[in-house]
């Protein structure tokens, strides 16, 4: 029941429809800004979805306030902290790199190296071994190489 | 009427295809080949079955019967009829039917085009695949049955589909992402009844390798049309959010990707098999994750389908017998797979291992971003979101990485190599790269930002050593035509499918950093120029449709001599009343204008969005190379089917 | 270690690793993933000068939760689950639960009628036409009930239509809990 009310009370912005707005900006750095900010900042209440593409109130309120920052002069830094202090580090697209953030920063680039660095170290640790051929598979050899057939193409090709 | 035929043709399916899940198994330990053959029959009944229960529940959307629950919430009268079919697949339980449709469309193809394995070795399969479409099938009976009826009330008009839905994206793009990753269950069945046999040699790859190229050929075109589909109907211009949806049907084709890889590798030498048997069952779970992803609610996405715990308990448990089975098997039996493999550290084996592990973090890359808000919810840890700005950060260096290696592993040889009689040919190519890196950027758009020109290089750098290694393949023959046309097709394919990641990693790189995005307040006969390209407002006026009203609005595009009417429209669908904006898109192999309409402003004018995006085609293209490279490959002449036990 | 205890490790390891993530996601089916906590858990309501909805010359501020344990509902006449939740919030108030309104971005006119006609639950109402103080708290979606402590922090979020069940079930508790520290600090 509660959860029918959640879907009750939120205005649906399923369609997730761009909102277009238009917006003065003082330099084509500010609109850049705009642009980057409401690209990583998450509509709270949408279905996943950032502010660039959402047309929710609390979107547009969101899109208000961030460009009234730009046009009084603060960092993006400073925005994002302001939403943040309000709605949890939820707000944004980008994971801050905390304690508890390490595993997903970092995770992937330690398997890289790692599994690598084994792979490479395995791989020198054994010579290759060509097992030397017996009379029977020289006598075959022989007359293989003296017989015709043209090896295949898409193998060894020669250097 | 028709609605309790399929539901019975659907009961019988489910029966079908527990015969199908277990009596094989007895042929087997018995030696029996009649029933051993059995599986086949088994398989072609299923089929029959689902595809006439599907067929049932098709033909009640077309005839609005609005006593079926799930007609009445996803259709309408007024819907045109090619949506009345597509829209069977719009819902939850529709879709599953598909889902099941589709395994049974691979299980009969295999049990069709098994003349070259050994009875036994089809039996297995088939019976694993019988045994899966069993869990499915019971899910859908159980759970979400799409035959269910709303006796004794029942509307008589229904919901509609939702707008964003009425679209062809979605008459092609489920089906397609569906045989994709629908399809990695036959290399799974494979692999499985090698796990069981020990019978995990050359001929078992050289089986199982066809059916992973085509699961992944559709599965490829799947993803494609999604995110074409997504980028013309949402209006924001975007063709990938990394979205859970997203990424759920992303990380089966990563790991399909390796795994197509790994059988090159298996089949060739025979090495590798407890990994490629892995990578196998890990392709198919991600699918099954996927599954459970989108319709448990466990995370949101505006692609999800509605949630329902208790559906998502019944997939959990489908995943962890599956799942978990297939990986105990492993566990138990891997082991005793495992062959000493002795590679150079230069050899093509080396090689291709790179490519899975780096494929490999690519796939954990995605999985721990989709996941980590689920792990730091139920650690404790906060709230996060994890979007394109963490994906981006990390599976970019990686795509860098994969194409400096991707200049080099093809032309090596198996077992061992030295590295000079490598590298040496491709330092012309390298210094031809770094000469292209800096030049093309520079000369055609004037400045140099380093991703670019890295990018440029990288891929100028593979396709060198593409035409080196062809030069090289057909240098001995008596003319280089007839040299051309001894390569085997598979060789053409895996040149085709490499060639196609560079025309998308180019798309998605020019696409990025030079597109051009403007909101603009128009009135009526003004203009605005974006990068040489002059659009002009001509107004807007009112449209009927056949269930909806719009506003149709019309631009005028000029450059260079060409012109072209847009015409964007923002629609009220009449039954759900939701507001929806249809993009124009002037497209060409080179460049996409996008006009989307906003909101009215005062005295006729209208907020306008325009967009231009250079090579953003080249993203779906490359991907279409890549799904045609993979189609080449299976129809090389070692896959001709003969009878069993010929090579 | 040995090379068979290895070997078996390693083949293990993805059984392992897949129960783990089933663990996870069974732990997280059911849950809604979009509730999303306070992110002013433990702090005082965010500071705020706003009329009062009945009058406008009457000014309120944070001190209006000194002192004892209260419940600040945000709502709106807009908002249809408001209206699904508003006989619970008269019941509690009568059972004598300190309600604070707080009515985000809305008509005060309509939204005085609407209290006239369906009653009162709260002790005060604060009118937040801008939605300036919504969006200092964090608001994403009305309905909303905080649960402020006798000094004014902010110790609960409960997001929806707040009905019986979920009172009782969710943000009683919680209500009991924070009014005995307050007694028992006394």
């Amino acid at each position: 029941m509660k959860y029918l009310g959640i879907v009750l009370g939120f205005f649906l912005s399923f369609t997730a429809q761009a909102a277009i707005d238009v917006r003065e900006f003082r330099s084509p750095v500010d609109e850049a800004r705009y642009r980057a900010l409401i690209d990583e900042l998450r509509c709270p209440k949408c279905q996943n979805t950032n502010l660039a593409g959402s047309d929710a109130g609390l979107a547009d309120d969101l899109k208000d306030r961030v460009y009234e920052q730009i046009q009084a002069g603060r960092s993006d830094g400073e925005i994002r902290d302001y939403l943040v202090v309000r709605y949890g580090d939820f707000i944004s697209y980008k994971p801050p790199m905390k304690a508890s953030t390490l595993l997903l920063w970092w995770g992937p680039a330690l398997l890289l190296v790692s599994v690598g660095f084994l792979l490479w170290r395995r791989s020198l640790r054994k010579p290759v071994r060509v097992n030397p051929l017996n009379a029977d598979e020289q006598a075959h050899l022989q007359r293989l190489l003296t017989g015709s057939a043209q090896p295949p193409i898409d193998s060894e090709p020669r250097a | 009427m028709w609605v309790e035929l399929g539901q019975y043709a659907l009961v019988l399916a489910f029966v079908v295809a527990i015969v199908q899940g277990t009596l094989p198994w007895w042929g087997v330990v018995r030696g029996d080949a009649r029933v051993q053959a059995m599986s086949r029959t088994a398989a072609f009944t299923q089929l029959g079955l689902l595809v006439l229960s599907f067929v049932l529940l098709t033909l009640a959307f077309l005839q609005n019967d609005f006593s079926v629950d799930y007609i009445a919430r996803q259709s309408n009268t007024l819907l045109p009829w090619w949506y009345k079919i597509s829209a069977v697949w719009g819902g939850h339980e529709g879709s599953l039917l598909l889902w099941a449709l589709v395994l049974a469309l691979w299980t009969a193809a295999v049990a069709r085009f098994s003349q070259a394995l050994p009875l036994d070795m089809t039996a297995r399969v088939l019976a694993i695949l019988g045994l899966v479409s069993t869990a499915i099938i019971s899910f859908i009976l159980f759970t979400s049955n799409p035959f269910n009826r709303l006796f004794p009330d029942f509307p008589i008009e229904g919901n509609d589909l939702n707008p964003l839905l009425q679209d062809p994206g979605l008459i092609f793009h489920p089906p397609m992402l569906y045989m994709g990753y629908v399809g990695f269950a036959v290399p799974f069945a494979f692999a499985m009844a090698g796990l069981m046999t020990g019978r995990l040699d050359s001929a078992w790859a050289r089986w199982s390798r066809p059916w992973a190229l085509a699961a992944w050929s559709f599965l490829t075109v799947g993803i494609a049309l999604g995110s074409w589909w997504a980028y013309y109907e949402l209006g924001w211009g975007g063709w990938w959010f990394w979205d859970p949806v997203e990424n759920a049907s992303f990380m089966p084709w990563l790991a399909g990707t390796a795994l197509l890889h790994s059988l090159a590798v298996s089949e060739k030498r025979g090495v590798f098999k407890a990994w490629t048997v892995l990578l196998a069952i890990i392709a198919f779970s991600l699918s099954l994750l996927g599954t459970f992803l989108v319709r448990s609610g466990v995370l949101t996405s505006v692609h999800a389908f509605a949630a329902d715990p208790t559906r998502g308990l019944y997939i959990l448990g489908i995943l962890v017998v599956v799942v978990g089975g297939s990986l105990s098997l492993f566990a138990w039996r891997g082991a005793a797979l495992q062959r000493e493999s002795n590679h150079g550290p230069f050899s093509r084996e080396m090689f291709l291992l790179l490519n899975n592990l780096f494929l490999l973090t690519a796939t954990v890359i995605v999985l721990l971003g989709t996941l980590f808000p689920l792990i730091a919810d139920a650690l404790e840890l906060g709230k996060f979101s994890v979007g394109p700005p963490y994906f981006n950060l990390l599976f970019v260096p990686l795509t860098l990485l994969l194409l400096v290696f991707l200049g080099v592993g093809p032309s090596t040889n198996w077992k061992k190599q030295s590295a000079d009689v490598i590298l040496l040919p491709l330092r012309k190519v390298l210094l031809a790269a770094i000469v292209i890196a800096i030049g093309l950027p520079l000369i055609f758009f004037g400045d140099w930002p380093w991703h670019v020109g890295v990018t440029v290089g990288l891929c100028a750098w593979v396709l060198g050593s593409q035409l080196v290694d062809i030069a090289r393949k057909t240098q001995h023959a008596s003319t280089r035509r007839q040299g051309l046309k001894k390569l085997a097709r598979s060789y053409w394919g895996m040149q085709l499918a490499h060639l196609g990641l560079l025309v998308m990693v180019l798309g998605i790189a020019f696409t990025t950093t030079y597109s051009v995005e403007k909101d603009v307040r128009l009135a009526p006969g003004e203009s605005i120029t974006v990068n040489d390209y002059t659009f002009r407002f001509e107004g807007v006026a009112d449209h009927q449709g056949p269930n909806y009203v719009a506003q149709r609005g019309t631009l005028i595009v000029s450059h260079n001599g060409f012109v072209e009417t847009l015409h964007p429209e923002k629609r009220i669908y009449r039954v759900q009343q939701n507001p929806m904006t249809e993009a124009a898109i002037s497209g060409n192999a080179f460049r996409d204008l996008y006009v989307a309409l906003g909101e009215p402003l005062d005295a006729g004018a209208w907020a306008v969005r325009i967009y231009h995006k250079p090579m953003i085609r080249w993203i779906w293209f490359g991907a279409l190379m890549m799904a045609l490279g993979a189609l080449l490959s299976m129809l090389d002449k070692r896959y001709r089917l003969k009878a069993a036990g010929g090579r | 270690m040995k090379p068979s205890l290895r070997k078996s490790f390693i083949f293990g390891l993805p059984l392992v690793l897949f129960l783990a993530l089933a663990v996870l996601l069974a732990s997280r089916n059911g849950e809604d993933p979009s509730y999303l906590p306070s992110a002013r858990l433990q702090q005082p309501v965010p500071a705020f000068s706003l009329s009062s909805l009945e009058d406008p010359e009457r000014m309120l501020d944070p001190s209006i939760f000194q002192g004892q344990v209260s419940l600040l509902n945000v709502w709106a006449t807009w908002c249809v689950s408001c209206l699904v939740e508003h006989p619970v919030l008269l019941n509690m108030a009568a059972d004598g639960v300190r309600i604070i309104g707080v009515n985000y971005k809305d008509d005060r006119q309509a939204a005085q009628a609407y209290l006239r006609e369906r009653g009162n639950p709260f002790a005060e109402t604060v009118f937040d036409e801008r939605g300036d103080l919504g969006l200092d708290l964090g608001v994403y979606g009305a309905p909303e009930t905080y649960l402020i402590d006798a000094q004014g922090r902010i110790r609960y979020r409960a997001v929806g239509v707040l009905d019986a069940k979920a009172w009782l079930q969710e943000l009683k508790p919680r209500y009991d809990a924070v009014r005995a520290e307050s007694a028992g600090a006394k």
